[in-house]
């Protein structure tokens, strides 16, 4: 038989070899390829924000891992014995001391370092309601997200206030969505932009974003949102500022026949009470 | 004789009244001209008609099992009925009965078979998910099958542990012959039978579309299916706060001498702490689903935006009640597992006090982080920063669990027996749980994994991997104290490693598809992700074929075999394996005493988790 204190410094080498090999795996293999991508500086900061919760993480599961596996092979019953009981062992005060300390001192790290990147990014591409606590800078290109049952349209407040039934954005510039809906609740959910916003009734929800190099990305509604909710899905542009103005200016020409029609451009519109619908 | 028992107070006049007033009610609810049925006249839609029919249909069904005889019977002065009292026959099984063990069982078997219907719609969610466009269901059949799997696991699993389980071991536990309110208990199982009946009766509706959580405004478009969802929720809402609240006051004001809170074994402290959850959060519930059937049948606007209501509001107080809920999930799991560590490591448990405190601490904390359900919703934008210190500090007393779990492992004896299995599965699961749900609570990743299949994957790690593991390892445990008879032990290893390994191919892809960007909840995803749904379909399969095996096990060992168990099988410690199997009606022919340590494992201590010196059963004493 081992002596506890071997079995303590076996599990604590066994933890630090499984750890030094899985966190290089974790930080130069898996952190890069995480989602959502490097489309965007939002995108890329969750992918560094998930590796650095992968990283966090990895020491407590190797230990778990490693302590059940020890576990297993070196405290089993052997075959055939009776009814012997382990020993009468009802606690260890230090253990217990270091787990919670390691333990708090992962958790509050990682909520402040969840703050400062929520604060750091503008909101980190999330939804942060009518009037964000952290907003960019500079000038930003407003672009309203209307959900609907079941498909997105979007308007350009800047451009005359014209709806477009595609999403086109221009490169390198920072874009504030002004997500809402006419119906139930939906999401807006651009996966390579790093944005996801909750479409509301009545709600101007906003997130920022600041684009990249021309390109495209996935838009599917993320919110169950009724019969077609898995239909609700789009692809959106990123096209080059030139390419971007000459596409406006068609759709401003295209719609102006019909923009006496459209609602004013507003914060949020008002739903359609007569409708009912599965 | 036998057939003298199918007339009178039992199930079957229980079924033939609920029909009846679900018929009257129906008519009468057609009385009932309000304004706002004049809009939807022609479309057939009558929710208030349904409403007034569940309602009557559920009184019908509980005076058929003869809940009202009691009350009738003391207001006309006459003795009551000792029906419900009975001590033997099958036909106890089949009604009103006041015995905590006869509705373990009850639980048991009703709760399962609730739990079998809502796994055979997962069956057919990944069918249809087999392939990236429409396979089998139209859009709202799918839904539909999303929204009764998610509603009836969500409601049923609620009482999963504890209504089989506390039920009939608590009392044992605390040296209680019963429970504190016996009638109330019987209630609690009846009601949501009629539940499970009710939520059914959605498919003859037109079903409802928007999965458990019943988001307004989506909910108040729907047809009369989502009045189904209401009634059904609302009802598992009641048995919920009763069931607490039956828990709560026998264990505070029953546990024998002798036994202070400190001795208690942890699968009790489990059954307290989420005792005090279902008490607290399932009013939430309630009042909640009357806001949106009011909104639905009276024209009131809670939810309703362009007459001044939010769906901010419904989104509130859902989760409100929902993250308490799933705690309600996650708990008795905990205690299940702590309860079964110690008896096959041979060891006691480590770290009691820091368990408890773990159970108390998750308690407390999970009404303090609801809203991370809403981090990319708008609501409160500036309260993240809170609701994600609050959700990951959750993690620290589930932390203390692991550490206690792992602890009592140490320089133990380990035995790995059927029951034993599945608890240490449920350390590797709920670790996988805990570990995808910081990502989760993390705003920034948030982001991206919200209401994708990452966070479906992440709470069936907590729930399917957590609570389901848990409750086949206190079938494995203690369903021969339970019925008297063995469950086959092979069988019992097929089934769990067949469905630990399904598990972990079903969810952990699934964990993966979510980060690559697929919503839950939809019928059509990208076609690369074909690949990808097709093995978790087929994984999927598999652990539904690892229940079969199951149901097999139960039914031939149960049924066919019947090989009488052992009153003591594992070699526990604790009361309820000093009684015979199956337990007498009696429970105990006197209270038992207890010692100090619920787990006197390693020779400190003669005896059993009770003071042995003074046996709860005289062993002259027949006890057939």
């Amino acid at each position: 038989m081992w002596s506890s204190r071997s079995h303590g410094h076996r599990i604590a080498a066994l933890t630090v070899i499984g750890t030094a090999i899985v966190l290089p795996l974790v930080v130069f293999v898996l952190g890069p390829n995480m989602p959502p991508g490097k489309g965007t500086p939002v995108a890329s900061s969750q992918v560094t924000d998930n590796t650095v919760l992968l990283v966090v993480m990895t020491p407590f599961t190797v230990f778990i891992l490693v302590y059940l596996a020890y576990a297993l092979v070196a405290f089993r019953a052997a075959k055939g014995e009776g009814l012997i009981d382990g020993p009468p062992t009802r606690g260890h005060f230090k253990a217990q001391v270091a787990w919670l300390a390691t333990t708090t001192a992962a958790v509050l790290f990682l909520a402040i370092f969840g703050t400062a990147e929520l604060l750091a990014d503008n909101g980190a591409g999330g939804g942060g309601g009518p009037n964000p606590v952290a907003k960019p800078s500079g000038a930003v290109l407003p672009v309203q997200v209307i959900g609907q049952q079941w498909e997105f349209t979007y308007r350009y407040p800047t451009y005359g206030g014209v709806e477009t039934a595609s999403l086109v954005l221009p490169a390198g510039r920072e874009i504030a969505f002004h997500v809402t809906s006419l119906d139930a609740v939906h999401s807006f959910w651009a996966y390579e932009l790093g944005v996801k916003a909750d479409a509301n009734p009545g709600v101007d929800n906003v997130a920022y974003v600041r684009t990249k190099k021309p390109s495209t990305f996935q838009i599917r509604c993320a919110e169950l949102c009724g019969l077609w909710h898995g239909y609700m899905s789009d692809t959106g542009r990123v096209v080059s500022p030139a390419a971007f103005s000459t596409w406006i200016a068609a759709r401003r020409r295209q719609f102006a026949p019909i923009m006496k029609y459209l609602p004013k451009y507003a914060s949020s519109y008002a739903p359609d009470p007569s409708y009912r619908a599965g | 004789m036998k057939l003298r028992r199918l007339i009178g107070f039992n199930l079957l006049t229980a079924v033939v009244l609920g029909i009846v007033g679900f018929y009257v009610g129906w008519r009468l609810g057609h009385l009932v001209k309000a304004p706002s049925l004049d809009y939807f006249g022609d479309t057939g839609q009558n929710d208030i008609a349904l409403f007034v029919a569940y309602f009557t249909g559920v009184i019908g069904f509980l005076v058929g099992l003869g809940f009202a005889n009691y009350p009738i019977q003391r207001i006309l002065g006459k003795p009551p009925s000792l029906r419900e009292k009975e001590t033997e026959g099958i036909g106890r099984y089949f009604g009103l009965c006041t015995d905590h063990k006869v509705v373990g069982i009850q639980y048991l078997i009703g709760i399962g078979a609730f739990i079998f219907i809502g796994g055979l719609n997962a069956m057919l969610i990944r069918f249809e998910l087999l392939r990236p466009t429409h396979l089998a269901w139209n859009g709202n059949n799918y839904l539909t099958l999303v929204s009764i799997h998610g509603t009836m696991m969500m409601g049923m699993m609620t009482s999963g542990i504890l209504g089989p389980f506390a039920n009939y071991f608590v009392p044992l536990m605390i040296g209680a012959r019963r429970m504190a309110f016996p009638r109330i208990e019987a209630l609690t199982f009846w009601l949501l039978m009629a539940a499970g009946a009710i939520l059914m009766t959605a498919l003859a509706f037109g079903g409802f579309p928007t999965g458990w959580t019943g988001y307004a405004p989506l909910s108040e478009q729907s047809n009369m299916g989502m009045d189904a969802y209401i009634a059904f929720f609302a009802l598992v809402g009641v048995s919920m706060a009763l069931l607490g609240l039956n828990m709560l006051a026998t264990v505070i004001t029953m546990r024998a001498p002798g036994l202070s809170w400190g001795r208690l074994p942890i699968f009790v402290w489990g059954t307290v702490t989420t005792s005090v959850l279902m008490l607290l959060a399932a009013p939430v519930l309630i009042s909640t689903l009357f806001m949106l059937a009011l909104d639905r049948t009276a024209q009131t606007s809670f939810f309703n935006v362009q007459a001044g209501g939010s769906p901010y509001l419904y989104e509130n107080l859902f989760w409100m009640f929902g993250h308490p809920e799933v705690y309600v999930l996650a708990l008795p799991g905990m205690g299940i597992v702590l309860e079964l560590l110690p008896v096959f490591a041979r060891k006691p448990l480590w770290g009691y006090r820091l368990a408890v405190t773990g159970m108390v601490g998750i308690m407390l904390l999970s009404f303090l982080v609801w809203q991370h359900h809403l981090f990319v919703s708008g609501i409160n934008g500036d309260l993240r920063p809170f609701y994600m210190l609050s959700t990951e500090l959750i993690s620290l007393p589930t932390g203390f669990i692991f550490v206690c779990a792992l602890g009592t492992l140490w320089a133990g004896r380990i035995r790995l027996t059927v029951p034993m299995l599945f608890a240490l599965a449920w350390i590797f699961n709920f670790l996988v749980g805990g570990l995808s749900g910081v990502f989760l609570s993390d705003v920034p990743s948030d982001v991206t994994t919200h209401g994708s299949f990452f966070s479906m994957a992440h709470f069936h790690y907590t729930i399917m991997g957590g609570l389901i593991f848990a409750f086949f390892g206190a079938v494995y445990f203690w369903l021969p104290k339970m019925t008297g008879f063995e469950l086959n032990e092979r069988l019992g290893k097929v089934h769990f490693w067949v469905m630990f390994i399904a598990f972990n191919s079903t969810f952990g892809p699934l964990l993966v598809i979510g980060f690559l960007g697929m919503p839950r909840r939809v019928v059509t995803y990208a076609g690369y992700l074909q690949g990808a749904n097709d093995w978790v379909s087929v994984s999927a399969f598999v652990l539904g074929a690892s229940m079969l095996v199951f149901l097999a096990n139960l039914i031939w060992s149960q049924v066919f075999v019947r090989t009488p168990a052992a009153s003591n099988p594992w070699g526990s410690k604790s009361i309820e394996f000093q009684l015979p199997s199956p337990v007498p009606v009696h429970d105990f022919d006197r209270i038992p005493t207890f010692g100090p340590d619920p787990y006197p494992y390693g020779g400190v201590e003669e005896g059993g988790g009770y003071d042995g010196r003074r046996p709860a059963i005289s062993p002259a004493r027949p006890t057939a």
